[in-house]
């Protein structure tokens, strides 16, 4: 009890969601095993973790960093083909799937944050929209050679072009293991559940545990006036590219659960594009930018909904769009926060608590 | 805080709205949306729910229809969607399978493998017992996982990539990637039709980039000289003109474009304007070339394509096809797309009476008797006379070659060699 | 000989690419946001072309000008309903995301009215253009037009910003939209004009888009918008004749690259001139160097 007593406001906010996920793990695996879960959400489960963890990194980027990305599922898309790549050429040996996982998630971390670097370096020395744009170009530069890769394993070992499978001069026998357009196909669907849960607290520990460190007041500091940040002796390039990184190689767990949730792989616009990038931004920003907790719960609501609406058929994406729109008109809005501030004021009059008065602005 | 609670508020309320409307009857919603949407044209009839729900299940055969409904791909999951239709249509008039009545439930996967599972899963739940899908190719082998899982029947009238059927339990109607190339090839070089040849192919469409492969392989074999080897992407699929140029400057005197109508209507235009009139020479996917609205059939003129299907055929059984989509789909008419469904609709009917298949039996006791049944069937359907499938899930059918004269489909005969594809040697 | 075609068609291909991006830019210099949904104005604009010409008979000029008038119409709408509640919203990002909401609304309204499939667009040029050095070299009709109307839109909206009031209250409001409020511009009014012109000339970039490559879906306008934003981005984002020059240069450098290097790889090229230039110049060519004070 007297820990908890010692901790801060914002440790016992992270501990809330750490609680919700868990707590809404723990009750989904009962109803699961009551069987009271139909298939469609079932096959959602893991979506939704990979989708969470992709929009708790972008979040570091966004909200904590400061810097609009649009290219974070090119970020996914590394590695969920790497991990792929590994984990394609190892299900033939007698490696256990376990271990053989584990190694094909820091394989895709790994690539993940090599490409984060790379892109790190001229990118962080934009800024705002400049920046945005060529994160967007690099995550569409990453997916188009992605989809233009052939690659295959012979007894002479690694073969690689980027014009066609003929050129790759495999012995006869041996199929690529990337295929150009049309992906990897047959990679093990290894991810469940539980270990999309453990990333998503893995991912969220490491994040929220950055924000509280020394490291992380200086990255925000250099968000919120990146010239007195620099004149307190803040290496704001360091900080800057710690943050990126880090976004990166959780974008690249995400991509790993990805890959190993289905068995076919490619790269191609509606899996790795831009549009999936600012989706993954819709569900930072109506979640709360900087908010982890709202990026997980927004993510799992907008993420479901489309599935759930299903049952307008034709109309779904229209109906999805009007929703989308309204949300965030109610939302973000001046108009409608003023009136919603006024509203809750009243409530709390009526209810005669005394914090009526006490209104926080810090929403 | 404020915002946060009034946030999951908005956002329940939403889902909550979201879930009423999914399952009350969707037509009164839609009507308002739609209504509210644009006035000025008249909303197509919605298809899915001409399918009315029968709530009682055991007495008919839920049969799935997975394919893009939107979004860039959607005109051919809506093409299959009005396909299967058709046939579960006059199906259920003509006293259904073994006496039972037919439904079709579908859903929308936006031509991705994510969704498509989501969506398998939705249908699923909605009772499906057999899925004749899924529509494209990617979606398709990452759907088979699970029917495998399941041991669910399942049979893809258009997923072509060669490993869509690599599971026993999968089936398919149309030709193969590779086997399409190989044909084509062959074709080429029995009817000699040209020495050069230039392609033309969508790099980022698995259906268009299998084919080429096999094809480049096959014209080598053939002596046929591949003068030049040109790309195109998904997000580059407007100007062809450098494409039609470099084949144009090389002397190719065939250009060989296998990838779907929509583009090559593009590539014929330009051709047009840039005075290059070579022999044009597609597969399966060009087929519907003719039904794009406003397209001008003189550029078409000359055009040779291997497609399964054409809806100007003559005969009494595509004519009644024709009418009765176009009846569904509001004036759209049919191509290879909905006519392979309507075939595989035809194909799990024969099989499930040759098996005796009754909806009551279990998913997976009706995979098991569909697998047996299916390599002992043997329909006539709209893509071909005579379709039979082996053990690997491939079928047999002959390839049709059509020139287009004056604006018409007009068959040509093919050669014996290539009449019978050997589906077995490419799935083994 | 064969440079110079790739060279002319990539200059057709800029110069659509450029049109949209003056929308592009005006709207992102004057109110500040990045509207994700301007390329599905070209999509709008050209259904409702083919809808007149096509199904109603009507003369190809006149339906571009009902498309215009349209289109603006839609545009403003669209601004008043979608973006004006979020102009003073905490995030910026916050109307980024309804521009994303209008987009798909936009898209499958589109997807529900016309259908899924592709529609020949009818040419609303009908010239068969010109032949140079004896044949070797073909401009098309349709290249010409829209080279000189892209040139024709760039001068009339110089002129208008420069010399018209309305023009001097956009540049007042991109300059400072506090400072312009204070002293007397009618903001709200201002930005309306805005989205005319910005959702007109995206009819404009339809029309002559879908005549020069003539197919229509409710897709038709997304690639081309985001390789326009491009395009603005790499001319200097706010700058009218930098949107002009980057579309140019976007759509001659992606004809290049197809046809000298790689087909396949034109995309990543196109976006490594682009970061290569941002490198050089972080705020595109033409772009004006942002002083930060503390």
């Amino acid at each position: 009890m007297s820990k908890t007593k010692t901790l801060s406001k914002t440790g016992r906010d992270h501990l809330i969601t750490y609680g919700m996920v868990i707590i809404i793990y723990i009750v989904v695996e009962i109803l699961l095993h009551a069987g009271l879960i139909n298939n469609q959400m079932q096959g959602l489960l893991v979506p939704v973790c990979y989708y969470s963890v992709c929009a708790v990194a972008l979040n570091l980027c966004v909200g904590i960093l400061g810097e609009l990305s649009l290219g974070h599922a090119g970020f996914m898309c590394v590695g969920a083909f790497a991990s792929a790549i590994w984990s394609y050429q190892m299900q033939s040996t007698s490696m256990p799937a376990g271990l053989r996982f584990f190694i094909a998630f820091l394989i895709g971390i790994a690539a993940a944050m090599i490409i984060g670097v790379i892109i790190g370096i001229p990118v962080l020395r934009l800024n705002g929209d400049y920046l945005a744009i060529v994160t967007l170009a690099f995550g569409e530069i990453i997916k188009n050679l992605n989809s233009a890769l052939f690659l295959g394993i012979d007894s002479k070992g690694i073969h690689l072009s980027l014009k066609s499978a003929i050129y790759l001069n495999l012995e006869d026998g041996v199929d690529p293991i990337v295929n150009g357009a049309q992906g990897i196909a047959g990679t093990p669907r290894d991810a469940n559940f539980t270990i999309a849960v453990i990333v998503l607290l893995i991912s969220l520990f490491i994040v929220q545990n950055l924000i509280d460190s020394r490291d992380g007041r200086a990255i925000m500091a250099i968000r919120d006036n990146r010239i007195a940040a620099e004149a307190t002796g803040i290496n704001v390039t360091k900080y800057k590219m710690l943050a990126f990184v880090i976004s990166a190689g959780i974008a690249g767990a995400a991509g790993v659960l990805y890959s190993h949730n289905i068995s076919t792989l490619v790269s191609q616009s509606q899996y790795f594009g831009y549009n999936v990038s600012i989706l993954i931004l819709v569900y930072v920003v109506l979640g709360g930018i900087g908010n982890m907790r709202g990026s997980v719960i927004a993510t799992a609501i907008l993420y479901i909904l489309p599935e759930l609406l299903r049952g307008l058929n034709k109309y779904r994406m229209f109906v999805y769009s009007i929703v989308l729109i309204v949300m965030m008109l109610l939302n973000w809005a001046p108009a409608a926060v003023m009136f919603r501030k006024k509203l809750f004021a009243r409530f709390r009059k009526n209810e005669g608590t005394a914090e009526g008065g006490r209104k926080n602005g810090t929403a | 805080m404020e915002m946060r609670k009034f946030t999951s508020l908005v956002l329940a309320a939403a889902m909550g709205a979201g879930l009423l409307a999914g399952c009350g009857s969707s037509s009164s919603t839609s009507s308002s949306t739609a209504s509210s949407a644009a006035a000025t044209a008249s909303v197509v009839t919605d298809t899915t729910s001409t399918t009315t729900a029968n709530a009682s299940s055991g007495d008919t055969f839920k049969i799935g229809v997975i394919g893009p409904l939107t979004g860039g791909a959607s005109a051919y999951g809506t093409a299959v969607l009005y396909g299967a239709q058709v046939a579960a249509n006059e199906i259920n008039a003509a006293g259904g399978i073994n006496g039972y009545q037919v439904e079709i439930v579908s859903a929308d996967d936006e031509n991705d493998a994510q969704k498509s599972v989501n969506c398998y899963n939705t249908l699923k739940d909605k009772g499906m017992q057999i899925l004749a899908g899924t529509v494209t190719s990617n979606p398709c082998i990452a759907v088979a996982d699970y029917t495998k899982q399941d041991n669910m029947f399942q049979i893809t009238p258009s997923g072509s990539a060669e490993k869509c059927i690599a599971n026993d339990n999968v089936f398919r109607t149309c030709f193969a990637d590779p086997e399409q190339g190989t044909l084509s090839a062959d074709y080429m070089s029995e009817n000699k039709l040209g020495k050069k040849v230039g392609i033309i192919y969508d790099q980022s469409d698995s259906y268009s980039s299998g084919i080429h492969d096999a094809f480049v392989k096959e014209a080598k074999k053939d002596g046929l000289d591949v003068v030049s080897d040109e790309a195109f992407n998904a997000d580059n699929k407007t100007d062809f003109s450098v494409q039609i140029q470099a084949a144009q400057d090389a002397g190719a005197d065939i250009l060989f474009l296998p990838f779907y109508y929509t583009e090559a209507s593009l590539v014929l235009q330009q051709a047009k304007k840039m005075n290059y009139s070579p022999l044009f020479f597609g597969c399966d996917g060009m087929d519907g070339i003719l039904t794009v609205d406003g397209f001008d059939k003189s550029l078409a003129e000359g055009l040779m394509l291997m497609a399964p299907f054409s809806a100007s055929a003559t005969d009494e059984k595509t004519q009644a096809f024709d009418t009765a989509y176009e009846k569904l789909s509001g004036g759209e008419a049919p191509n290879q797309f909905g006519a392979d469904e309507y075939d595989t609709l035809y194909a799990i009917k024969a099989a499930a009476e040759k098996e005796n298949v009754t909806p009551s039996m279990s998913v997976s006791d009706i995979c098991e008797a569909m697998k047996k049944g299916m390599t002992e069937i043997q329909i006539s359907g709209l893509t071909s006379d005579s379709i039979t499938w082996d053990k690997s899930g491939a079928p047999t059918k002959s390839p049709r070659v059509y020139v287009i004269k004056n604006g018409e489909y007009v068959e040509e005969s093919t050669s014996d060699s290539a009449a019978t594809s050997t589906a077995a040697s490419t799935a083994s | 000989m064969n440079f110079l075609n790739y060279l002319i068609s990539g200059i057709s291909l800029g110069a659509v690419y450029a049109i949209i991006a003056l929308g592009y830019t005006m709207v992102y210099g004057i109110a500040n946001m990045l509207n994700f949904a301007h390329g599905d104005f070209i999509m709008v604009g050209s259904y409702i072309i083919y809808v007149l010409v096509s199904n109603q008979g009507m003369n190809p000029i006149a339906a571009l000008l009902i498309s215009i008038v349209c289109c603006a119409g839609i545009g403003v709408l669209t601004e008043k309903v979608a973006y004006k509640p979020l102009r003073n919203a905490k995030s910026r990002l916050a109307v980024l995301i309804t521009a994303i909401g209008v987009s798909y609304f936009l898209e499958n309204g589109a997807l529900l009215i016309f259908g899924s499939n592709t529609k020949a667009f009818p040419s609303i040029v009908n010239w068969s253009g010109v032949t140079l050095f004896g044949g070797q070299v073909k401009i098309q009709g349709t290249t010409i037009v829209t080279i000189l109307a892209s040139v024709i839109i760039l001068v009339v909206l110089q002129w208008f910003v420069h010399k018209t009031k309305e023009g001097q209250a956009m540049l007042a409001v991109a300059e400072n939209y506090g400072t312009a409020t204070l002293m007397g511009v009618n903001v709200n009014h201002t930005i309306s004009i805005t989205f005319l012109i910005g959702s007109g000339l995206a009819a404009i970039a339809g029309a002559l888009m879908c005549s020069a490559y003539p197919s229509l879906t409710p897709y038709t306008g997304a690639m081309p918008g985001i390789k326009a934003f491009v395009a603005a981005v790499l001319g200097g984002i706010g700058s009218i004749p930098g949107a002009m020059i980057g579309g140019i240069l976007l759509g001659v450098i992606e004809n290049l690259s197809k046809a000298y290097i790689s087909s396949q790889l034109s995309d990543a090229i196109v976006f490594s001139i682009l970061i290569i230039v941002l490198l050089v110049k972080p705020t595109g060519i033409l772009g004006k160097k942002v002083q930060v004070k503390v």
